[in-house]
């Protein structure tokens, strides 16, 4: 009998996973179950691209009707899950229909981490994750033209970007005194300071929300810690997201921040399970601990792995190097690498400017590198920290090294 | 529709009605042509769209940004006169027929 995938979640992970087992030659049935509506999409351009219409909704869809035709892959759109039944290897759906599966792939993502403060739940306070959320916004900023924004990470700060773009008066409130704060160092963080300020963003730094107050004429007061207040007609919070892990905790699979998964990405309690992109907890060898990663190339990455383990005759090690991006006005940022916990970093290019590149060290070994408009940087990096390969601080400080020449000769 | 005819490395041909002002990246992945990867879904971030115009067409496509040139000296298998990445690229009128080659890596 012919062998069913089950994929919980059609985001970048869901949909890879998919994609990756056909490519590996599975010929069993697939099946993918999503609560959103939408056929699978890109997520990145929701609070980009698609928000300042360079990128319309066309543009952001992965794959075509007949792709899923062609590759027999079931979706289930609009479908919610109520529970896993491990026993019976079944998904269970709303109506109580059960789906069975030989292998069941948690690709389940994260959600919004709601605002903690009163008043937070008003019909223009929006949050960014899906692709209704997005046009919910945009549509609100055909009418909006004071915009608050809450949180200075990615989302926050891209869609700020968008937002002034968009001719909006933007008012940013982030609690740490650093933008981007868990991911970057301030000397990085105040490029990005700068260059919103000057395209006319306001910031509130070092300051907390402690209420939100719909008034009479529809605008929204923030009332903040430090005393001050803030008037928007909107607002967008970006404060951080918390895994899907609901589903596999019922089921009785260990869940610590995340689907806790071994290094194959397969649950530590049951092999015909796997947890794979926002919702998946691992260790990483890059971070040297178990730790839980949002971006798109963590998602398609662990698909690939899933993919070669269950379609494989040895289980595939999920060992990719981790990066990132963000894209903010003219200020491309690529990250490679996991920079936490380093004790030096060096700088290629001129510190400060808007193109340069920051090697971070860990006990003399090169562990990330952050490059600001200089891609060429960002990809010799990504294969650098794959092969375990770091190069000497005179070599990160003369540009006129080729960093690829290094890798030429191994 | 403009028409746009992709070449696996392995010799397979694809032609595909693209929409005016879908890039050739985006219309090889959402019909699932293999090879191009795609990794960051078109924002010249990964180099992982690579393809080689055929050399008649190469006067009509779009200029080439300083960003694109840069990832171009990256990408996995040799970059030529003809490599262009495929998210920089959007399908105009007279780009109908044009012909590239796909990589055999990324």
């Amino acid at each position: 009998m012919s062998q069913r995938v089950v994929i919980i979640g059609a985001g970048h992970a869901g949909l890879q996973a998919a994609v990756s087992l056909r490519e590996e030659g599975f010929s069993g049935e697939l099946v993918i179950i999503d609560a959103e509506r939408d056929l699978p999409y890109q997520k990145p351009p929701l609070s980009k691209g698609f928000l300042n219409n360079k990128q319309t909704e066309e543009n952001l869809i992965f794959r075509l009707p007949h792709f899923y035709e062609a590759q027999q892959i079931k979706l289930h759109l609009g479908m919610e899950l109520t529970r896993i039944d491990r026993d019976k290897q079944q998904v269970i759906g709303q109506s109580g229909e059960a789906i069975a599966y030989d292998y069941l792939i948690l690709a389940t993502g994260a959600r919004n981490r709601p605002l903690p403060v009163a008043g937070a739940q008003q019909e223009r306070v929006f949050y960014l994750r899906t692709l209704e959320d997005a046009r919910r916004i945009k549509q609100a900023m055909e009418t909006c033209l004071r915009v608050a924004v809450i949180g200075g990470g990615f989302i926050g700060l891209e869609f700020a970007a968008c937002a002034r773009e968009l001719g909006k008066e933007v008012t940013l409130i982030e609690a740490q005194p650093n933008l981007m704060n868990r991911v970057i160092p301030p000397v990085l963080s105040e490029v990005f300071r700068m260059q919103h300020q000057k395209m006319g963003v306001e910031f509130l730094l070092n300051n907390q929300v402690l209420e939100i107050r719909p008034e009479s004429n529809d605008a929204l007061t923030i009332e903040l810690r430090g005393g001050q207040q803030c008037v928007a007609d909107m607002i967008v919070v970006g404060i951080g997201v918390m895994p899907n892990i609901e589903l596999a905790q019922a089921a009785g699979l260990t869940c610590e921040n995340g689907i806790v998964v071994n290094d194959s990405l397969q649950s530590t309690d049951d092999p015909r399970i796997f947890a794979i992109g926002d919702c998946a907890q691992y260790f990483n060898r890059f971070a040297g601990r178990k730790t839980r990663l949002e971006s798109v190339q963590n998602a398609t990455d662990q698909a690939k792995c899933v993919a070669k383990t269950i379609q494989g005759a040895e289980p595939c090690t999920f060992e990719a190097i981790p990066w990132f991006w963000t894209y903010q006005y003219d200020l491309k940022l690529q990250m490679a690498g996991l920079s936490e916990g380093y004790d030096e970093y060096h700088c290629r290019g001129e510190l400060g400017s808007d193109k340069f590149s920051l090697f971070y060290y860990r006990t003399g070994k090169l562990i990330a590198v952050d490059s600001l408009n200089r891609p060429t940087d960002h990809l010799a990096a990504r294969k650098l920290l794959q092969a375990g390969v770091s190069p000497s601080i005179e070599q990160v400080k003369n540009e006129a090294f080729k960093l690829n020449d290094l890798l030429r000769n191994e | 529709m403009p028409i746009v005819n992709y070449i696996e490395s392995n010799g397979k041909r694809h032609s595909i009605d693209l929409p005016l002002g879908a890039t050739i990246m985006e219309g090889a992945v959402q019909n699932g042509i293999p090879g191009i990867i795609a990794e960051c879904g078109g924002s010249c971030m990964c180099a992982t769209c690579h393809v080689y115009v055929e050399e008649q067409f190469m006067a009509l496509l779009p200029e080439m940004e300083e960003e694109e040139n840069e990832m171009l000296e990256g990408t996995s298998a040799a970059r030529t006169v003809n490599s262009r990445l495929g998210c920089q690229v959007r399908i105009s009128k007279k780009l109908d027929g044009v012909v590239v080659q796909i990589p055999n890596k990324q």
